[in-house]
């Protein structure tokens, strides 16, 4: 079931659009936000407050690159792999993180404390290379600095 | 930047001056300036709103969307604006809705862009509390909403079209042009979509006139433009400059110049999807004319600096990874003939390339142009590779004869 708060918030989204297709993107997000993903089980009650088929919506879903319909650990880490950041070592720096973590590119650590995923582009190119985990940026990056970050999450 | 800072520097005042003046003459000040998109286009901005049916007959409601999708590698200008200076966003989109009678307008943010998002989210609702946003605003009985729309992904949702169907709630896929959406846009009806730097342009040709925008250039494309850097350079950064300022000024007085020990080699002036320039490039004023006129495009103006040291086929690779992966799948020679693309390109990288991949490659830049696909994301994937192979020939022959990549 889709929590009050969700409820709430995807109502709120319907009045800045003339139809509910138009919330689809923005609603899967709002209940992303909160369990990280969006299972078959909060499709099915979106799709039944949006008046949309569960088709309709999936399709929707796996186009996109944020949205996510299989789970994910507590945080989640979008690691920037665009052509500035790969000139900066983002190479070098994704294979510190993932040894760091165990798991690599699209997995998640067996603690379940970390998914890695590849991102385009985060808008950061002159503070590469980057990465963003749980909507917090982080530039600059080198090898001290991704341990130091890791400890801020664990 | 809060709605006070905002309005100490002289915020607003553009909006008021707008609202005084009937929306086809907001139009023509435009026009007059010679402002060009600059989402990476460059179509002339004032045109393209008056293409959008006026007066009492034309159809409503009509759109403003501001497109705040950024997702081309290399490219982090739009970002700055709405992070720091989110106000004069909201000010050019209010001037812009006014000049085209538009009745609602969205912020089509991409969903990474979680703090310009909140920064927007307050800046709008600053904006509402002062009444520049709302019914009647300032009492001109002019009424507008904006509303921010998170995406969730996807290169292409910055091509207009595509943006329209992903604000539609459906996939990002292209639309066939005609009709235009200034025309047939959202929802079917009249819309302008309008990159966010553009937007931020307007209100101060409208405050400060159409003579003194033009002037602030170095050449007869009008206004300043957001040059960015990145790269191994002393200092990557952001800077807006006069347009036409030389590419020599921006990378060696802005940027710092190379760092120590490494080399200039060439450079993508405006993101990801337009061809390299080269060392003899560099004294090229960076404007929409003078860019093309030596082989490639202004785009966004934000530059990828390549060194001595980066293997330029490596980085060739890495682009084309990236627009096979984001093609939408709309169109068979984009999907099909990217994924080929970025097949041959690893294979070179890893040392199992041949020479008749290179005149393999060569055919996709010609299969791959422009009129052979159904948007503009294949022909701007084709750019980088094709000036690469002609600029960089010697680093891919030196992959075939070595089965290795040089620089590993």
């Amino acid at each position: 079931m889709l929590t009050v708060e969700e409820r709430e918030e995807i109502d709120a989204k319907l009045a800045d659009y003339p139809n509910t297709q138009a919330v689809a993107i923005e609603a899967m997000l709002i209940i992303q936000r909160r369990q990280g993903w969006v299972s078959d089980e909060k499709l099915r009650d979106l799709s039944e407050i949006l008046r949309l088929s569960v088709a309709n919506l999936d399709g929707v879903a796996t186009f996109y690159n944020l949205i996510r319909r299989r789970p994910v650990g507590r945080h989640v880490a979008l690691v920037c792999d665009s052509v500035s950041c790969w000139i900066m070592g983002s190479d070098r720096m994704r294979d510190h993180l993932c040894s760091k973590l165990g798991t690599p590119i699209g997995g998640t650590t067996s603690d379940g404390q970390f998914t890695l995923l590849p991102i385009v582009c985060l808008g950061a190119c002159d503070h590469a290379p980057a990465m963003m985990i749980d909507g917090t940026l982080h530039e600059d990056l080198n090898e001290q600095k991704i341990e130091e970050i890791l400890t801020q999450y664990t | 930047m809060s709605l006070p800072e905002y309005e100490r520097a002289g915020g607003y005042q553009g909006l008021r001056k707008a609202l005084t003046m009937q929306p086809a003459d907001v139009t023509e000040l435009i026009k007059r300036s010679n402002l060009r998109g600059r989402g990476g286009a460059g179509f002339p901005t004032g045109s393209k709103w008056s293409f959008v049916p006026m007066g009492k007959d034309a159809p409503h409601p009509k759109y403003l969307v501001a497109n705040a999708d950024e997702m081309e590698p290399g490219t982090f200008k739009d970002r700055a604006l709405m992070e720091r200076d989110p106000h004069q966003l909201i000010e050019g989109m209010i001037v812009a809705a006014y000049a085209i009678e538009a009745d609602i307008a969205y912020i089509f943010l991409r969903g990474e862009y979680e703090w310009p998002n909140q920064c927007l989210s307050k800046a709008i609702a600053e904006a509402k509390a002062s009444n520049y946003l709302g019914r009647n605003i300032l009492g001109s009985g002019y009424s507008l909403e904006i509303h921010l729309h998170a995406s969730a992904g996807r290169y292409i949702c910055g091509e207009e079209t595509a943006l329209l169907n992903a604000l539609e709630g459906k996939r990002a896929h292209p639309r066939t042009k005609p009709p235009f959406p200034q025309v047939c846009g959202l929802w079917g009806k009249p819309t302008i979509v309008q990159n966010v730097e553009t937007l931020c342009n307007v209100h101060h040709i409208v405050n400060k006139g159409p003579d003194w925008f033009r002037r602030l250039s170095l050449t007869e494309d009008g206004g300043t433009k957001l040059f960015g850097v990145s790269g191994k350079v002393k200092r990557p950064g952001l800077w807006e400059l006069p347009m036409g300022t030389p590419l020599r000024e921006i990378l060696e007085d802005h940027a710092g110049g190379m760092r120590d020990g490494l080399r200039f080699r060439g450079l993508l002036p405006g993101g990801a999807s337009t061809d390299f320039l080269v060392e003899e490039h560099l004294d090229t004023p960076m404007d929409y004319g003078n860019v093309q006129k030596v082989g490639s495009r202004l785009g966004t103006g934000t530059m990828v600096v390549l060194d001595d040291q980066t293997c330029p086929v490596g980085m060739v690779w890495n682009l084309e990874h990236f627009f096979a992966q984001e093609s939408c799948g709309w169109c068979t020679p984009c999907w099909s003939g990217l994924a080929w693309t970025e097949k041959i390109l690893l294979a070179m990288e890893q040392g199992r390339g041949s020479a008749r991949d290179l005149e393999t490659l060569t055919f996709q830049t010609k299969f791959l142009a422009p009129g052979n696909t159904f948007c503009a994301l294949a022909p701007g994937a084709v750019e980088p590779l094709q000036s690469a192979l002609k600029y960089f020939a010697e680093d891919f022959r030196r992959h075939i004869d070595e089965h290795r990549c040089p620089w590993r």
